[in-house]
């Protein structure tokens, strides 16, 4: 057992923790959400020039990472400032389905995703699909030389910046997915900011024809590789949210220090004490989550999924509770926009929302846990 | 980060779990699983099989006759111990006054005790609480008044876990009333037997009788017997509570009920079904086991963090706290898995060795019991409100 990253990544998470601390300040933030794509150019590219996307990837893919941990100690660091630039969105979902399926032109791509000079984002969910990735209604139709794609997509993030985009989409031979430039004709973007400042996209596709070749993974069953890209999805997702958990602790520790009323500190008071080790931990528990799903991501998909649902359920769960007690502990300071707990408090609900919400994640645990235990008492 | 055991350390699991096969009878494990009353017998037994092997003291170095073995080894020991439904070995003596007379007790007393604790010869039980001082310690009475070669002891502990069978009692008592509460405090060993020492058992709520009273009258303790210096108790005590407290988490107690837990769940039936493709209640297990998965790595941050010779410390608050909630959620959710059979109450069916036959099927006759005796999980061991408080202040600083 060893609960130490390793050096590289211990350098590359101060690295990255240092250039946030410089310079992802809230005016930044601010700056980044206020913009119609919901990204800052410069901080893009810085992101790329630290090699905080290379390590996304495996060495195959030109990356130098791509493991489990790699994902954790990049988005743990993003949490902390929430961060809203869509990484996950751009690197890691849409990182793997090209790196598991794609053929060599499309994995070409990735090259210049780690360069910073290309965005693709997964656009998987539709309206009426409620977490579950196999639930597509859009079709794709054969046509002479390729396919011609109906359908919608929801609450895409990071799609108004998106360069291309990954869609499922049904067709003859069973679920697909298509690499499709973004501003393809027919390709439809209804962007918006999200609540918790990243910006996202509604995406209508209506009659967009796209060649053979844009088919990823063309005689491959999509599905399973849907389900290992979503479960590095959710490391990265429970990393940020331990971030920002971190975070919002830490600002209501220290606000508990220095508030006083009734002629002490708020801290003083026995029952906020207890409210606020509870908190502690519960984010201990949090972490332990990140780390068991973090540490199974390459296992066998029964184990590696049974560490996902387990640790999104567990982490929208303390996650609800870190926002609710954090906001309580302040008072009507943490209500207000201007102060920083409440974007911290905002992207941990709004994470419950991507890739499967608690319950969600419980009715899959529970699947795992019952044949488990069927197969254990025979 | 490698969250997988070392093959060292797998083959030592292999080992112990060759060990158990071989020498844990079924019988023995099965009370354990249904959750009955051990007799001082199986106690007793169970403690020398353990001490033949030379995996007693787990926590001990070996130049007194431990084991040696570091957090790691301990932690995969007492895990498969409880996976196998092994009897917990009674930690008075073992894991709470040894390491007291290891740090600060005379070389007399460790010759002495310590060769007795390991081969059964004395059985040790702990004179901490106090009728009025439970969780707020320090404000124990009992009063121990030198007198010559003898310290003159008065007074009352309680909730003497085990007290029935003992031998010994190791004892906080006031040797000072003038001081600070923490200053005039002694540690004191005293002989059982003496004339002046009753012992009182307390029937709890689920009709056991683990805990009791103890009352000193006029007992007269040899000076021989004090540990360490007068007045310096509360320091010896502290470094008990403090000394890494093993299994604080209880993981594998977990893990086993949670086990034992699903198979009831299988053959008992919901609307024509197990009730384990019930979806709520499957949602309920589910749940905590979620909660145990992630705690079993907390242990594990923790147990390393140990191993490599940080101390736990305000950490193991955490987990005794976690590790309750998790443990008594599985209480309850046993309870409820056995629907009416929750209800019939054989207290002798629960005794090791009873011929009374408990109503319903045999794992039901200890679930409504065993919620009840493990509401004290919470309780003892410095309450998990004392243990926020350690929290709030030794690690969040308020």
């Amino acid at each position: 057992m060893d609960f130490n990253h390793s050096e590289e990544r211990r350098m590359l998470q101060e690295t990255l923790h240092r250039y946030l601390s410089d310079n992802y300040d809230s005016e930044q933030r601010s700056a980044s959400v206020s913009q119609g794509q919901g990204y800052s150019e410069k901080v893009w590219s810085d992101f790329a020039e630290l090699g905080v996307i290379g390590v996304l990837f495996a060495e195959a893919d030109g990356g130098f990472g791509g493991g489990g941990f790699d994902i954790a100690v990049v988005f743990e660091e993003l949490g902390r400032v929430a961060c809203v630039e869509p990484l996950m969105a751009s690197g890691v979902m849409a990182g793997h389905l090209l790196s598991a399926l794609g053929n060599d032109e499309q994995k070409a791509l990735i090259e210049e995703v780690i360069a910073g000079d290309l965005k693709i984002v997964s656009a998987l969910e539709e309206p009426q699909s409620r977490y579950d990735l196999d639930a597509v209604e859009t079709m794709a139709e054969r046509i002479d030389d390729g396919y011609r794609l109906n359908g919608t997509k929801s609450v895409v993030i990071g799609g108004p910046s998106a360069d291309k985009l990954i869609v499922s989409a049904r067709g003859e031979e069973g679920l697909l997915l298509f690499v499709v430039d973004a501003d393809a004709a027919g390709v439809e973007r209804y962007s918006y900011p999200n609540l918790d400042g990243y910006h996202a996209s509604d995406i209508a596709l209506v009659n967009v024809e796209v060649p053979a070749s844009a088919r990823l993974g063309a005689s491959q069953v999509v599905l399973p590789i849907l389900e290992a890209a979503r479960a590095a999805g959710v490391v990265a997702l429970c990393a940020e949210a331990v971030g920002a958990m971190e975070a919002a602790k830490d600002l209501t520790v220290e606000y508990l220090r220095v508030r006083t009323q009734f002629g002490r500190a708020l801290g003083k008071f026995q029952a906020l004490q207890h409210r606020m080790s509870t908190v502690l931990i519960e984010i201990e528990q949090a972490r332990s989550a990140l780390i068991n799903v973090a540490g199974h991501l390459s296992a066998e998909p029964s184990l590696r999924d049974k560490h996902v649902s387990a640790a999104k359920n567990l982490i929208g769960r303390v996650a609800q509770l870190v926002c609710e007690e954090t906001i309580q502990l302040h008072g009507g300071i943490g209500m207000t926009e201007e102060y920083a707990l409440g974007h911290y408090a905002k992207r941990l609900m709004m994470i419950d929302h991507q890739l499967g919400d608690v319950d969600y994640h419980l009715e899959r645990f529970v699947g795992v846990m019952q044949t488990e235990a069927v197969r254990e008492i025979s | 980060m490698d969250l997988n055991y070392s093959a060292d350390e797998l083959a030592f699991r292999d080992e112990v779990r060759a060990f158990l096969n071989e020498n844990l009878s079924p019988t023995l494990s099965e009370k354990v699983r249904l959750g009955k009353r051990l007799s001082k017998t199986d106690h007793e037994e169970w403690h020398a099989t353990l001490n033949k092997r030379g995996w007693l003291a787990i926590n001990w170095p070996v130049e007194h006759g431990g084991t040696g073995w570091n957090a790691v080894y301990r932690h995969i020991f007492e895990e498969e111990l409880c996976l196998a439904h092994a009897p917990r070995t009674v930690p008075f003596g073992l894991s709470m006054l040894a390491p007291v007379l290891m740090k600060f007790g005379s070389k007399a007393q460790q010759d002495y005790f310590l060769p007795r604790i390991l081969d059964g010869t004395d059985w040790w039980c702990q004179g901490y609480s106090e009728p009025q001082a439970g969780s707020d310690l320090a404000s124990l009475k009992t009063r121990a008044v030198r007198d010559g070669d003898h310290y003159v002891v008065n007074g009352q502990k309680t909730w003497t876990t085990l007290g029935q069978h003992a031998d010994w009692i190791f004892c906080l008592v006031r040797t000072d009333a003038e001081v600070k509460a923490q200053e005039g405090i002694s540690f004191l060993l005293i002989d059982m037997k003496m004339p002046g020492v009753t012992v009182r058992p307390i029937t709890l709520i689920d009709g056991g009788q683990e805990v009791n009273e103890v009352f000193f009258e006029d007992v007269r303790v040899p000076v021989a017997n004090l540990v360490g210096e007068e007045n310096k108790g509360w320091t010896y005590a502290k470094y008990l509570l403090t000394h890494e407290r093993t299994n604080i988490a209880g993981v594998g107690f977990s893990t086993a009920g949670l086990a034992h837990l699903k198979e009831i769940c299988t053959k008992q039936m919901s609307g024509g079904k197990p009730l384990l493709e019930n979806p709520y209640f499957a949602g309920r297990i589910a749940q905590i086991e979620i909660d145990l998965m992630a705690m079993a790595t907390t242990n594990l941050r923790m147990i390393a963090k140990a191993a490599a010779g940080q101390a736990p410390g305000a950490e193991s608050s955490m987990l005794k706290i976690k590790g309750t909630e998790i443990r008594q959620a599985i209480n309850d959710l046993t309870r409820r898995a056995v629907g009416r059979y929750a209800m019939p109450f054989v207290s002798e069916a629960l005794d090791s060795g009873a011929n009374a036959q408990g109503v319903g099927p045999d794992y039901a006759c200890a679930a409504s019991p065993g919620y009840f005796n493990n509401r004290k999980l919470s309780i003892f061991g410095g309450s998990n409100e004392i243990q926020r408080n350690i929290i709030s202040k030794a690690i969040l600083g308020l």
